[in-house]
């Protein structure tokens, strides 16, 4: 019990630090030749790693990786996990980053235990658990960050996606682009039913040309959103349906019973007409096509 | 009666006719004694038109959103033209989720837009020709 618990580590990082830190940072190179990452940047990254790993280890001689010791060194993996992330990386060649440490550190091990197979053996189980534990969290950090991405990313789309633009006094219309989930219609909802209040529009055209498919839970949802701004007093024409989305709904009997419009030029004649407002011709320009309204 | 007099909600006569504004919250026995008051009024004075306006209400529960439901009802047997004004987004959403988009029920922006309604539903003499702007 004795010898495995006092692991040659510490030891072994104070005495040869700089070799083992040579023969990693060469190791690093060998690994992955890439240019996202400049060599002296990884060097000092391995030289800063190995330092606080050093400072984790100094006074003690248990290798233990949950003490607060290693605190640092978790902060800096996790720092240098996020950069690599963001710069494109793997995982596997973020991990690699750790796990190529275990190599340079079994040989010096191996020299320091001499001929010690048991020591030798326990010290190996305590530093590999220690490198696998170090590699985990760099793991961990690295999904975290792109998770994030993904997050933010989803919310950019989906502010960016709900415009709603004023056509005429009193018409809007709200292109829709991409798919329609139940939270994206939360949004489309609130944003439609206040532009309707701020601008005192009657009419509201949805425009759903780039709604790749609608199902019959879109369907709902654009449903929902007809009644609410029914229930403030505007009505609701839906266009852009697409010939195939059109095909898609009568097969799946989806019925939207509501005014419709093939595109968004129809429904937008049909709005002005419900407000008293047609478009003439200010020119007769074609003799054949002169506006009825003209006069 | 059981409820206070102070506690009910003014109806106003405006021509032939009726405005409801809702400027306090609407509990339940609120809500029943106005069903009572506003048929009641549409009976006494023939009125054509109702108008309730409930921007100042923030809360629509099941119960009110029902409520004004009947006494659209109501008045359409009374042969009058019920018209809800001023909802407001948040209003509109919830009574969206609760299923209650009040189907009989008309509905404008504003109670400007509401008296027009309530006018060009009657097709009454003297129609606001805004809209059309004819110059003739």
């Amino acid at each position: 019990m004795s010898p495995a618990s006092a692991s040659r580590l510490p030891s072994i990082l104070d005495a040869h630090g700089d070799e083992i830190l040579a023969e990693w940072v060469e190791r690093l190179r060998d690994g992955v030749a890439d240019d996202r990452i400049s060599e002296v940047e990884r060097a000092r990254q391995a030289s800063g790693f190995l330092q606080r790993l050093s400072d984790a280890l100094r006074g003690s001689t248990v290798v233990e990786s949950d003490s607060p010791a290693f605190e640092p060194l978790y902060d800096m993996l996790v720092d240098i996990s996020r950069s690599r992330a963001v710069q494109g990386f793997s995982p596997t060649e973020s991990a690699l980053f750790v796990f190529s440490l275990k190599q340079p550190l079994f040989r010096f091990l191996a020299r320091a235990w001499g001929n010690d197979a048991e020591g030798l053996g326990a010290d190996l189980w305590a530093v590999t658990l220690l490198i696998d534990a170090l590699g985990l969290r760099m793991m961990e950090a690295w999904q975290k960050t792109r998770e994030e991405v993904i997050v933010r990313q989803q919310q950019e789309i989906a502010e960016l996606s709900t415009p709603v633009v004023k056509l005429w006094q009193g018409i809007l219309a709200l292109p829709l682009i991409g798919t329609l989930d139940s939270s994206r219609t939360q949004v489309v909802m609130e944003n439609l039913l206040e532009s309707i209040v701020q601008h005192e529009a009657d009419i509201a055209i949805i425009d759903i040309t780039g709604v790749p498919t609608v199902d019959t839970l879109v369907a709902q949802h654009l449903l929902k959103t007809v009644a609410a701004a029914r229930l403030m007093g505007a009505d609701c024409i839906i266009s852009g349906i697409r010939p195939q989305i059109a095909q898609t709904m009568v097969h799946l009997g989806v019925e939207l019973n509501v005014i419709s419009k093939a595109n968004l030029s129809d429904a937008f004649a049909l709005a002005l007409r419900r407000i008293g407002r047609s478009v003439v011709r200010t020119k007769p320009a074609a003799p054949a096509a002169v506006d009825s309204h003209a006069g | 009666m059981p409820g206070d007099v102070e506690d009910r909600i003014p109806i106003l006569k405006l021509g032939n006719a009726l405005l409801v504004t809702i400027q306090v919250d609407m509990h339940d026995r609120l809500a029943l004694a106005l069903e009572d008051d506003l048929t009641n009024r549409i009976v006494q004075t023939s009125a054509k038109g109702v108008l309730i306006d409930i921007s100042a209400l923030e809360i629509v529960d099941s119960f009110i959103g029902r409520t004004l439901a009947n006494i659209a009802q109501i008045a359409r047997v009374l042969d009058a033209e019920t018209v809800v004004v001023g909802m407001r987004p948040a209003v509109a959403i919830t009574l969206v989720e609760l299923g209650l988009s009040l189907p009989g029920v008309r509905t404008a922006l504003n109670a400007e837009r509401g008296m027009a309604l309530i006018r060009t539903h009657r097709g009454d003499d003297e129609l606001d020709s805004e809209a059309d702007g004819d110059p003739a």
